[in-house]
């Protein structure tokens, strides 16, 4: 493999693995910072011990993601230097304002709210944990916009052979980052839902036999994360249907790949599955189920409009961007070649599918937990907290699967033309690549998946005890009382130790 | 001044933050075998940095964030040139952090210890190989004229950035045994002050080396004045230690990263990285400079944003002013 191989295969697998991390932390700091609000409102014990155990997950979780998103920062300049060099007047600038403005305040008050426990006032305290994580929300925001103009380029000129920015407000702004923003948070709280759903269904139903103190934390627990999950699939298929649109008008060649639409269809149907492959040219063939005018609907909101297949488009494509790679031999192997300008249909295919069949999967157990456990129920059956358990990945793999295609849906573009924009303001992925050599990005492929692929097992094998350990193993325990000898002098009184130590 | 210029120091000073809050975290790090004997006594060194490693690390990944959007040629030229040292410093930034979060997750002694090493490698590795990156952009790369590296991936490994290096590595131990000092109690701070006696006036010496062969190369007149505060302000933090003024001598080391960082920064401009193949492919301020529209879109956030994070991250300091010593911690809680 060459460098741009292993360029964009380390990209894929540091940025999927990070945003494994990422919507948890995104969801489950706000969640968390919901219940400790209920807790300091309410005074009820209940919402207390929701947040140290929920906390404690979202701190395990939390440290994850901040290590592997110090890669994402660096990786830019690092193996996408010419990319960097091309885009960097408009691209590093909501890069380092999330620096600035999000990864500071998470940073500072998380530490405040581990360590604060003992040292705030209760409401100050409340406060840290709050700003955390709309400071999540705001990292996302700055990141999406970054991305955000690499799919739709606008507030720029182009001047001296690279876009120069002219509008802050125009990135910030872009409609497709003000259409991926909801999308994407929703996303987030729909793995968090899956999240308090299958893990509190598994510790109702492990001590539904006999009384459980805590039985109270967990059936809030399930209830808010079936709601919220709920509620955020409602969000997801809007806001994805608002995006659906967008990318029908720039990003055709994406929508038709979506859709391994290889021929223009007027009206266009909606394929569910396919049965052998897409590649084809002839793909329309192996399309088992269809929806007859339904992707129309999709790209225009009516039944009759025309959507162009991926043939058409490589024929507009190649009239205006090209047929061949230049002969430069900074594009290495491609220099010269033809442009193949249809992304990986398999990949966009099925990731379509993927997303949106285990978004629904998820939502869909998250209602079937709250019916089995009305009023007070908890099911017998051996089946219920497995299921359960298993629908945590749901979320994770429908939001793996939504990025994947958005980002292997534009290729062989790194920065995709506007179809409204301005000339010139376009990159291929083969010229971003870095000019190194294939064992310095070997190197360091081999050793960030190797030490994410073991950190990642530590994490899952801390999640499982500490969800094992129940309330009982996050609460401090209580000082031992000795009744007889209230201002005993011999050991330190109990103040004088921290609440919360390393 | 104009704007790329300010720009310029902007970046210098972020560096300088991050030199000085991750210097101390980096020698507490270094210094957990030495002067932490049992598990209690790593616990009280590892404390004293728990709530703020975080939030010091964030000044690193603005200091790159910040690269990218003033001059987006230094950020590409330097990071893809520097690659494998980078890649050493983020494999040591990743098993730092999850070390300080995961070490007492888990009541074993063998887990704990396996955690100790990471912590004390990677807080080892990761000064060096900042250090090395801020040598090699004040003292160049083998620049074609794209701005390109040509030749070895280890180009930017010589003996000067290795010397680099070690100066940083080095300032990081004396800063954390004086901050160690300063936050602790008991016998873990005497320990702390003494051995920070001990080495300060050994580890200033490959600092002021590198500083010297800085100004010899690239220096200009006024250099020397920031790099003349340096041992001087080293030798203050030794004799306020030996007064037992900890607090005053965190401050004079303080002062000396200052005029390092000032002197290395300024002994640089008005280049970003020199090309040591060819000086008309040095890339300078000017050329690498973003657009003036974008540069003052970031100094309007840089002037809110930079003074509200110095204000908390201040307050965060106040709030965990405290010393800690072993009766502060609590016994270990796991599931």
């Amino acid at each position: 493999m060459d460098v741009l191989d292993l360029s964009r295969w380390q990209f894929g697998i540091t940025t999927v693995y990070h945003f494994l991390m990422v919507p948890l932390t995104i969801g489950l700091s706000i969640v968390v910072a919901g219940m400790q609000t209920a807790w300091v409102r309410t005074g009820n014990e209940r919402y207390l011990k929701m947040t140290k155990f929920w906390g404690k997950l979202l701190l395990v979780n939390f440290a994850m993601g901040v290590v592997t998103g110090i890669v994402q920062e660096f990786q830019f300049g690092m193996n996408w230097n010419a990319y960097s060099r091309f885009v960097g007047d408009v691209f590093g600038a909501p890069l380092a304002m999330e620096g600035l403005v999000a990864f500071f305040v998470e940073s500072t008050f998380l530490g405040l709210w581990i360590f604060g426990w003992d040292r705030l006032p209760k409401r100050v305290h409340l406060a840290c944990v709050w700003a955390f994580s709309l400071a999540t929300v705001a990292s996302a925001y700055f990141i999406l916009a970054a991305n955000s103009w690499m799919q739709h380029p606008v507030g720029v000129e182009f001047v001296d052979g690279r876009p120069r920015m002219i509008s802050i407000w125009a990135v910030l702004t872009n409609n497709t980052a003000l259409a991926a923003i909801p999308h994407t948070i929703a996303g987030a709280f729909a793995v968090v839902a899956a999240f308090l759903v299958g893990i509190a269904s598994w510790h109702l139903w492990r001590r539904r036999k006999q009384d459980d103190e805590h039985r109270p934390v967990w059936r809030s627990s399930l209830k808010v994360g079936a709601w919220l999950g709920a509620v955020s699939f409602a969000v997801l298929a809007v806001t994805g249907d608002f995006q659906g649109k967008l990318m029908f008008e720039q990003q055709p060649m994406k929508m038709a790949a979506a859709e391994a639409l290889c021929h223009t269809e007027q009206p266009a149907s909606f394929s569910i599955l396919a049965v052998g492959d897409v590649t084809d040219p002839n793909c329309e063939n192996v399309k088992t189920f269809t929806v007859p005018a339904l992707l129309s609907f999709l790209a225009h909101n009516d039944f009759t409009t025309e959507v162009k297949g991926v043939q058409d488009l490589v024929n507009e494509y190649a009239a205006r961007y090209g047929s061949h790679y230049p002969d430069d031999p900074a594009l290495g192997e491609l220099a010269g070649k033809p442009i193949d300008y249809v992304p990986s249909l398999p990949v966009t295919y099925w990731g379509f599918r993927a997303m949106i069949g285990f978004g629904a999967l998820s939502a869909g157990l998250g209602l079937l937990a709250l019916w089995l456990t009305r009023r007070g129920r908890i099911p017998d059956s051996r089946w219920f907290p497995r299921i359960m358990l298993a629908g945590i990945v749901t979320p994770f793999a429908a939001n793996s699967a939504g990025w994947i295609f958005t980002e292997m849906g534009r290729q062989p573009f790194v920065v995709v033309p506007n179809p409204t924009g301005i000339d010139g303001v376009w990159m291929f992925t083969a010229r971003a690549v870095s000019n190194l050599s294939v064992g310095e990005v070997l190197t360091s492929l081999i050793a960030l998946t190797t030490v994410y692929l073991v950190l990642g097992v530590v994490e899952v094998y801390l999640l499982r005890k500490y969800v094992r350990g129940g309330v009982d193993g996050v609460m401090p325990p209580k000082p031992p009382a000795d009744p007889a000898n209230p201002d005993d002098p011999g050991g330190a009184k109990p103040n004088d130790a921290l609440a919360f130590a390393y | 001044m104009d704007l790329p210029t300010i720009w310029f120091c902007v970046i210098a000073v972020f560096w300088l933050g991050y030199l000085f809050l991750e210097g101390f975290d980096f020698g507490v790090g270094m210094l957990l075998p030495v002067l932490g004997r049992d598990n209690t006594e790593r616990r009280v060194l590892i404390n004293t940095i728990g709530p703020v490693w975080d939030g010091n690390e964030v000044w690193l990944i603005v200091a790159g964030g910040a690269m990218f959007a003033a001059f987006p040629g230094w950020y590409a030229s330097l990071f893809s040139g520097a690659y494998l040292p980078l890649l050493v410093v983020l494999l040591a930034l990743i098993g730092r952090g999850v070390a300080f979060e995961y070490r007492g997750k888990v009541d074993s002694p063998r887990w704990r210890r396996t955690w100790d090493r990471v912590i004390v490698i990677s807080s080892w590795v990761a000064p060096l190989g900042v250090g090395l990156v801020l040598a090699t952009t004040v003292l160049g790369l083998p620049l074609d004229a794209a701005g390109n590296r040509v030749g070895s991936p280890f180009a930017a490994v010589s003996w000067e950035t290795l010397l680099g290096a070690v100066a940083i590595a080095g300032f990081a131990l004396a800063h954390g045994a004086a901050f160690l000092a300063l936050k602790t109690a008991g016998d873990v701070r005497a320990r702390a002050r003494a051995l920070a006696i001990r080495l300060l006036p050994v580890v200033l010496i490959p600092l002021v080396g590198f500083l010297l062969l800085v100004q010899w190369r690239e220096g200009s007149l006024w250099t020397v004045l920031p790099l003349a505060v340096v041992p001087v302000a080293g030798l203050v933090a030794r004799w306020r230690l030996a007064g037992d003024r900890d607090g005053q001598a965190f401050a004079a080391l303080g002062v000396a990263v200052a005029a390092a960082a000032i002197t290395l920064f300024g002994a640089l401009y008005p280049n970003v990285l020199p090309s040591t193949l060819d000086p008309a492919n040095t890339l300078t301020v000017a050329e690498t400079a973003s657009s003036p529209y974008t540069l003052t879109v970031m100094t309007w956030v840089a002037v809110f944003g930079a003074p509200a994070v110095l204000v908390y991250q201040g307050w965060t300091y106040w709030v965990f002013r405290k010393r800690i010593s072993t009766q502060h911690i609590p016994p270990v809680h796991t599931p």
